[in-house]
């Protein structure tokens, strides 16, 4: 145990609060913390990595760039393509937010991918859950319950991802429609066993990225039509980053609505969707909450990411079954409120 | 609790008829798939709408009784095994399927719908219902929900978490909650991955929303034979190391292979020390660039026999070798008993004869059925139940096998659950620490702790116990502990 981790298990076991860190590139997300956070990024190095095992093993604050780099050496890859805001983005963090890139809809989301997490709960306690294979329902599924929590249910210091090989090939048709249209050809195109790795729509035009073997990538553009992007990976990268031009914020908030992928485009303004429908990139007026109730009322959420947010916590506020759920959850992780305080759960702790 | 007065309390919100207690009545219900194990419960309910099943769990949550609930029955763990103070809650008439979303993929369905009846109803649509446990034409969907059941083609499609988009549970005091959304994440902690697996304790799950997939164009199966299983096992280590993630890959000892082909007559070459199913799914361009790949690292690898299906009625066939492993070793021998561990895939020559050891050492025969391609071990033990020094031993060498996995990194449990069947050798997997965070975890769902009590998570007290049996091996001094 480096000394890092012992020094916050001695603190929350003597009851202190404690707040962490990763690369501190995802402070915009959620409420602001009120305790001077402590940096998870000298716990760092890929614990284990072997590619024919498809499992790679970080201690959390390994960064982002050294893992991707590590695998792409092997020809494999983070199927979710988590977002990157930062160079200094940490494994730690990509779980903590359980944010994920264009490629979710087709090989699943960051908690999708997580195998196994070591997690300093609110007592201070070192524990593993999951673990580096494939197949586990030992005990309830606390690694992936951990994905998304924002460090609020235990620290992360190390996690077990799945990895899998770079497809052969990679492709992007482009055809110029409305988002209407974009819509219902995705839908059509849903039925099909075509290998559709992301679907977005964005700037006028509706772009699928097809992955895998040469020749199934080849005979799939050719019934998909409309024409072929010259730079694939750069374009995806900027809806995964969101540097894309799109997203430039001008003095307004940008938000991302999840919201079921077929729920029609007239009932949310967006100027982008990707994950083929299921998430709405939207710009409003700054303070202007109303996304949450629009998102509700569409059996989805929405979570503000502007970067100059100082009022209100960002994230979509539960209904009150599932608030008391989580308020539960997080007592028996965290009993005394002592992990990441004012992050998440607003009126929680 | 006297059953006359439970039975009442339960009649005031259910129809005399669909509460049973009498011998006759209940005797069904006694085991799960897990047919070592038989416990009559006091009381068995067959609710028929949701208001039934919050009375039940309002009135054991007020005389403090547990509940069980149960769907098919078809679990190999001893997840739905009823309590002998308890009421087993039987989900078998929660079988319609409410809405199919062709445009949106996905099926709400009730939680005792047969987990194959969802993709037959959708197959017109050309979509399905990716994960198939071995059991898919009996199991129900909430009995998956509650294991997080995996089948073949996880390593490509995933296990049921990765496949339900929603779920609506009722809790410990008859509330009504609905975790997930059709959205693909939700707001809040992710109360549906920790939900999904939880094998009972948190909640009594009352609706499904799956997601439904796209049928491949076409799918294509590849068999080859080794005549050493390590080979076989480096070809598994090959196949992915070229970036090829198949649909299915399951790999049989030489012992499973005798007995399938005895019964199915699938074609399998009975000299094979370790025989490969391997299939390759997708567009037609695919399937083929993907299966010459594959033949090629098979062939390197050493393989002794290579074939590939030539027509669908062929690739079924060698798929029904596969798929009718259990029952085929059932023919040889009185009774089997089917273990579920994963491990890291490079271990897997030194657990196989790390078994081969223990088969001697406990004169039972073992034969393997392998998930190859994400790890996960079924060794069948062969035994015979009558036999009780034979089921000591058939037990003592599973518990055996289960600790081998954790050894060498892996696991107790790939996707059968732990049930009552694996307590034991949940305290070797976790520590103590560990243990009591599930244990708080479960207070926060379910503080009485009614909901399937005894199951899934051992008491520190129970550890402390199977502790000693490791020490005096085989004198375990209280082999059925409280365990409400």
């Amino acid at each position: 145990m480096s000394q890092l981790v012992e020094n916050l298990c001695r603190r929350l076991a003597a009851k202190e609060p404690v707040a962490v860190v990763g690369g501190n590139t995802k402070s915009f997300l959620g409420g602001q913390l009120i305790d001077e956070p402590v940096s998870m990024l000298e716990h760092s190095g890929i614990v284990n990595y072997e590619p024919t095992e498809l499992v790679l093993t970080a201690q959390s604050g390994t960064s982002l760039r050294d893992i991707e780099s590590c695998l792409n050496d092997a020809r494999q890859m983070l199927p979710f393509e988590p977002p990157r805001f930062g160079a200094e983005t940490t494994i730690g963090g990509v779980m903590a937010s359980g944010l994920s890139g264009p490629r979710r809809v087709h090989l699943g989301s960051a908690r999708d991918c997580v195998l196994g997490v070591r997690l300093i709960n609110g007592l201070g306690q070192h524990l593993k859950f999951g673990g580096e294979v494939m197949k586990n329902v030992a005990g309830y599924d606390l690694a992936r319950l951990s994905v998304g929590a924002y460090g609020t249910l235990g620290i992360l210091t190390e996690v077990s991802v799945k990895v899998l090989p770079i497809p052969d090939k990679e492709q992007t048709q482009v055809v110029e429609c409305s988002q209407a249209q974009a819509m219902e050809t995705l839908i059509r195109f849903g039925r099909r066993p075509y290998p559709i790795s992301a679907a977005a729509w964005v700037a006028g035009a509706l772009s699928i990225r097809l992955s895998g073997a040469g020749s199934g990538v080849d005979s799939a553009a050719r019934s998909i039509g409309g024409e072929t992007l010259v730079d694939t990976d750069r374009f995806w990268n900027s809806l995964r980053d969101l540097n894309h031009v799109q997203f430039d914020q001008e003095n307004k908030w940008l938000w991302r609505v999840s919201v079921a992928p077929t729920t029609p485009s007239d009932e949310i303004d967006s100027f982008c969707f990707d994950w083929g429908g299921g998430l709405r990139w939207v710009k409003t007026d700054p303070e202007d909450f109303s996304l949450f109730k629009l998102a509700a009322s569409l059996g989805g959420h929405a979570t503000c990411f502007a970067r100059e947010r100082k009022l209100g916590i960002g994230m979509q506020p539960l209904e009150p079954g599932i608030l008391r759920l989580n308020q539960r959850v997080k007592e028996a992780m965290d009993p005394f409120g002592l992990i990441n305080r004012g992050r998440l759960l607003q009126g929680c702790h | 609790m006297q059953t006359r007065e439970l039975v009442a309390a339960l009649a005031a919100g259910i129809p005399a008829q669909r509460v049973l207690f009498h011998e006759q009545d209940i005797a069904p219900y006694e085991c799960d798939g897990l047919t070592m194990y038989k416990t009559r419960p006091q009381v068995v309910v067959l609710p028929e709408t949701r208001e039934e099943v919050c009375h039940v769990l309002r009135t054991c949550k007020n005389l403090v009784i547990p509940v069980v609930a149960r769907g098919a029955g078809t679990g190999l763990s001893g997840g739905a095994l009823p309590h002998a103070e308890g009421v087993l809650l039987v989900m078998t008439k929660f079988n319609r399927i409410l809405d199919i979303d062709a445009d949106a993929r996905m099926a709400r369905v009730e939680p005792g719908v047969r987990n194959l009846a969802i993709s037959e109803a959708v197959s017109h649509l050309d979509l399905y219902y990716a994960p198939d446990p071995s059991s898919q034409i009996a199991c129900s969907i909430g009995g998956n929900i509650a294991e997080n059941s995996g089948g073949v083609h996880c390593l490509k499609y995933g296990l049921t978490v990765h496949n339900v988009l929603s779920i609506t549970v009722a809790l410990d005091d008859g509330s009504i909650v609905t975790v997930g959304s059709d959205a693909l994440d939700s707001a809040g902690y992710d109360l549906l991955a920790l939900t999904i697996g939880s094998e009972g304790l948190l909640a009594v799950v009352l609706e499904v929303t799956v997601r439904l997939l796209p049928k491949p164009e076409e799918m294509r199966v590849v068999m080859a034979a080794f005549d050493d299983v390590t080979k076989a096992g480096d070809s598994v280590g090959g196949i992915i190391a070229a970036g090829i993630i198949p649909a299915g890959l399951e790999m049989m000892d030489g012992a499973a292979v005798a007995a399938v082909e005895d019964f199915v007559k699938a074609g399998y070459p009975l000299d094979a020390e370790a025989l490969l199913l391997c299939e390759v799914d997708g567009t037609r361009e695919e399937v083929a660039e993907e299966l010459s790949r594959v033949e090629s690292i098979l062939k390197d690898s050493g393989a002794t026999m290579l074939r590939v299906a030539t027509s669908e009625e062929e690739r079924l066939l060698f798929w029904k070798g596969r798929k009718s492993a259990f029952p085929a070793v059932g023919r040889i021998s009185p009774d089997y008993y089917c273990m579920d561990g994963t491990i890291p895939r490079k271990h897997l020559s030194l657990v196989l004869r790390r078994m081969r050891e223990m088969s001697e050492r406990y004169g039972l025969r073992c034969a393997n059925v392998f998930h190859a391609g994400d790890g996960n071990l079924h060794p069948l033990i062969l035994f015979d139940a009558n036999d009780p020094d034979e089921v000591k031993r058939a037990e003592d060498f599973g518990a055996e096998i289960l600790e081998l996995s954790v050894e060498v990194g892996g696991t107790i449990t790939g996707e059968h659950g732990v049930g009552i069947e694996k307590i034991n050798e949940m305290c070797v997997q976790f520590s103590s620490d560990e243990l009591t965070q599930f244990h708080t975890i479960k207070a926060a769902f379910d503080p009485t702790g009614i909901l399937n009590p005894g199951k899934a998570v051992p008491t520190l007290q129970r550890c402390a116990e199977f502790g000693k049996m490791h020490i005096h091996h085989g004198q375990m001094p209280h082999p059925e502990l409280e365990r409400f």
